[in-house]
């Protein structure tokens, strides 16, 4: 295998020139950072295990690079996925994956650590330990590999890729990954074997280390209990939270090819106060925290300077529920006037977006207005939790039209069970009705894009027991929608109904599906994020060789009382609540914003110190005034930090 | 807009490693982000959907460089040549390298149409021990048809001269060669070493000069 930076810079010169888009494997951009390797010793490569063009994109890898490289003792490096052109001219020359800044290879950095927001990155991310020489199995990992560690929204159920990863982060990394910076440089220091490492970083608050677990089933197949198998190991994990929202990331890597997301992205508030039952970032991004509109403003102000990128991103859940929405696009709007940028702001919620927002926003329109109704009927948003009216979307939508906006882009969710064929026919019958409001105001210009998504239950939602949709209905209702929403304005999309199931059955898989996982990538199953790569067969025939029955995880209604495989980490939002909230949902009842009523779901009295340290409008949840002792463990190694219990 | 202010620009500029692979219409953009990074106040068209006005000679194919890339701008407001200079390099990224910045007419005809020629200095990795009788070979031809982009052409014509330079200080051989550059007639340096007989991915292609017609001063 070719080793050096230089060698592999040697191959390179002569290979680039034959591989599309080498753009994505030269970096070299502005605003990357290159440090001395020699004089640090702990590096860190991060990664995000699908192409560039997405990588480059996501925000939480640009938020953990500038906070590592921050650090004098430690760099941080990025490395992508190579297209398959790549990969086989990889292959063929033996060039293991490289860092873009310096060109090691993954296998020589300290830590490699993995960005896994959504479950279909899972192949590529074994497919990348491959190609760096990794061994894929923790188990098999000795003192010179490096630490794998991985993090992000679909680690909150980490069991399907738990022998892959030495430690999950659960929850917000940015303070996650300097205790794990500061435990990995001790443990190096000191010398001591692979397995203390591990130990030690299951005390930091937030980590979840696997291997010092043991899963037990009942005879049925369905879990029993996590069992730690040393007494440190913590049950169970809570999931880390910063106590207010960390100053915005500002040094972005500007790209010198074209991107997913060609913008500054401003996070301005984490967290949704809402509770739609389907919504997995919802429940596990809680409490909601803001930022002010004076650091979102600041924040543009020095992102601009640094980057000159044309397009700004105000991101969150729920833009419009966001305190001071007006107040924040006007202050942009003003502050930046002349310079040519686009403002964006995704995430509108329909019963928010005020006309005052859309007068705010027009100047900014770009290519349509997006909102997501989700449903269309209103037992299905009785049964989902958002109940928005449809004279209220219908009067919203002629605003919108009559604001110069052409094309509305409407949200839709099919697939939950209860979901019968009059409410899809529904779903159809509003987006004509939308249309209609549309030609009113702005004759045949105007257009309706429908996005319709399938929905897959996610752990630690309120649908963590319901079953997916059969694909064959599935498959009943997009041809109803295929034959019903066609004509002149009108647009549809879907999702591949089998890409769909991949999705559900590593989002409330178990240990078990690990080795499906492992037996789909050998037999050739990666980029399943791709239509063009998704390799159906390759996933059955894998639960074929392990002996599992996919329908076990997917179109099983599981019972009240069963024990899921991902509850000894906690969101905190207890099983209780979620539980209750299920069987609200059964019977058709809602629950309001929760900035109206606290419901009580967890959060506030796992968190109650941190709220009461953090008072007034930073947190959306309740203040807590009154001095309540918690349980507390201080963790071993990091004194200031602190492993809240859950309050179960 | 007042257009009464409106001053265009000439930028000279190096295009160098980190951007061997940037396209065309992704130096468009890296242009338009170094000018707002820079602070100058670049002038846009008018419409509901604005584009920068920005002017770039001719372009570069993907994976050569050049140190002899030109770029016409416009700004809304008159700014110091001084200032302009100063800010742009410490705005350009790795990948851009400013040499020279000068006020041009504003009714000045485009840079693309200018351009009647370009010189281009090849590096080979390996050693090329005939590559003398390649090139005279060559020369020597009155006519080397070839197919581009399922086109048939004549290379010849558009090769005004080919040197074979003394190889560089590790011992790699090197070329210099000059091509025609006009619309419908632009000679590429990758075509003519396909020419000779050498495959254009073992060696290193780099720019030196542009020639303009007359009257065009860069």
């Amino acid at each position: 295998m070719v080793r050096t930076p230089h060698e592999i810079s040697q191959k390179l010169e002569h290979l680039l020139p034959g591989i599309q888009k080498p753009g994505r494997y030269t970096g070299g951009e502005l605003n990357q950072v290159v440090k001395d390797w020699d004089a640090i010793a702990t590096r860190v490569a991060l990664v995000f295990p699908d192409i560039y063009e997405l990588g480059m994109s996501n925000l939480g890898m640009s938020i953990l690079y500038e906070i590592v490289n921050n650090r004098p003792d430690a760099l941080a490096e990025r490395a992508y996925i190579p297209w398959v052109d790549m990969e086989a001219v990889m292959r063929s020359e033996e060039i293991p994956l490289f860092s873009l800044e310096t060109r090691h290879s993954l296998a020589d950095f300290s830590i490699v650590g993995f960005s896994l927001p959504y479950e279909t990155l899972y192949t590529n991310t074994l497919n990348a330990l491959d190609l760096a020489g990794i061994p894929l199995f923790s188990s098999e990992r000795s003192d010179d590999d490096p630490l794998i560690i991985a993090g992000g929204h679909s680690t909150f159920n980490p069991e399907p890729m738990h022998p892959f990863i030495d430690a999950f982060v659960i929850g917000e990394g940015e303070d996650a990954i300097q205790d794990i910076i500061d435990v990995y440089r001790e443990w190096r220091d000191t010398g001591k074997p692979r397995r203390e490492l591990l130990t030690e970083l299951s005390q930091i608050w937030g980590v979840y280390v696997p291997a010092l677990y043991e899963a037990h089933y009942l005879p049925d197949g369905t879990f029993s209990h996590m069992e730690p198998l040393i007494e440190q190991a913590p049950l169970p994990v809570v999931k880390r939270i910063a106590p207010q929202m960390p100053p915005p990331t500002t040094r972005f890597i500007v790209p010198y090819m074209d991107i997913v997301h060609n913008r500054i992205p401003i996070e301005i508030m984490r967290g949704c106060t809402r509770g739609c039952r389907f919504c997995h970032a919802g429940m596990i991004t809680r409490p909601v925290r803001e930022r002010t509109v004076e650091e979102v403003v600041s924040a543009i102000e020095t992102a601009l300077e640094q980057t000159g990128f044309e397009e700004i991103g105000l991101l969150s859940l729920s833009s419009s529920d966001y305190t001071h929405v007006v107040e924040l696009v006007n202050a942009v709007s003003e502050s930046f006037a002349g310079r040519n940028l686009k403002i964006s702001l995704p995430s509108l919620r329909i019963e928010s977006v005020s006309v005052d927002l859309m007068e705010a926003l027009k100047y900014n329109r770009g290519g349509g207005f997006t909102l997501a109704p989700e449903a269309a009927t209103e037992k299905m948003r009785e049964i989902i939790n958002k109940p928005v009216s449809t004279a209220q979307l219908l009067e919203t939508a002629r605003e919108i039209y009559a604001r110069g906006w052409t094309t509305i882009k409407l949200y839709f969710m099919i697939g939950h069970p209860s979901e019968s064929m009059e409410d899809v026919q529904a779903i159809a019958d509003l987006c004509k009705a939308v249309l209609a409001e549309g030609r009113k105001v702005i004759g045949n210009r105007a257009k309706v894009n429908a996005g319709v998504s399938t929905f897959v239950p996610k752990p630690h939602t309120p649908f963590q027991w319901v079953p997916c949709d059969t694909i064959e209905r599935i498959r009943e209702k997009q041809d109803l929608l295929k034959r019903e929403l066609r004509g002149r304005g009108l647009k549809l999309n879907w999702n591949n109904p089998e890409e769909t199931l991949l999705e559900a059955w590593l989002s409330r898989g178990d240990r078990h599906m690990a080795e499906v996982v492992y037996r789909a990538w050998q037999g050739g199953a990666k980029f399943d994020a791709w239509n063009e790569h998704f390799d159906y067969t390759a996933w059955l025939a894998a639960f074929d060789q392990v002996g599992l029955d996919p329908a076990f995880y997917t179109h099983r209604r599981r019972p009240l009382d069963e024990v899921f495989p991902w509850e000894h980490l906690s969101t905190t939002v207890r099983k209780k609540f979620l539980t209750e909230d299920y069987l609200w949902s059964q019977r058709g009842q809602t629950r309001v914003d929760c900035r109206e009523r606290c419901f009580a779901c967890g959060i506030l009295p796992t968190f109650a110190d941190l709220r009461r340290e953090n008072p007034g409008e930073v947190w959306q949840c309740p203040e807590v005034k009154n001095k309540r002792v918690r349980v507390q463990k201080s963790s071993a190694l990091i004194g200031a930090n602190q492993i809240p219990i859950s309050g179960d | 807009m007042n257009d009464d202010n409106l001053t265009r620009l000439r930028i000279e500029y190096g295009k160098t490693e980190a951007m061997r692979f940037t396209g065309h219409l992704d130096l468009y953009k890296t242009w338009e982000r170094t000018l707002r990074r820079a602070g100058l106040p670049l002038a846009y068209s008018q419409g509901f959907n604005p584009r920068p006005k920005i002017n770039l000679s001719s372009a570069l194919p993907l994976g050569f460089t050049s140190q002899a890339e030109t770029i016409d701008i416009w700004l809304e407001d008159p700014v110091e040549l001084d200032q302009i200079e100063t800010s742009l390099r410490s705005a350009a990224p790795p990948g851009i390298n400013i040499q020279a910045v000068s006020e041009v007419d504003l009714r000045a005809p485009a840079l693309q149409t200018q351009v009647i020629a370009a010189e281009f200095e090849v590096t080979f990795f390996d050693p090329v021990p005939d590559l003398r009788e390649r090139v005279e070979a060559i020369l020597a031809a009155d006519a080397l048809p070839r197919v581009r982009r399922k086109k048939e052409y004549d290379l010849r014509p558009l090769i005004e001269q080919i040197t074979v330079l003394p190889e560089d200080e590790q011992g790699k051989p090197r070329l210099h060669m000059r091509l025609t550059a006009q619309e419908g007639a632009t000679g590429r340096p990758d075509e003519v070493l396909a020419e000779l007989g050498l495959p254009p991915e073992a060696s290193r292609i780099h720019r030196t000069k542009i020639h303009y017609a007359e009257g065009e001063s860069v």
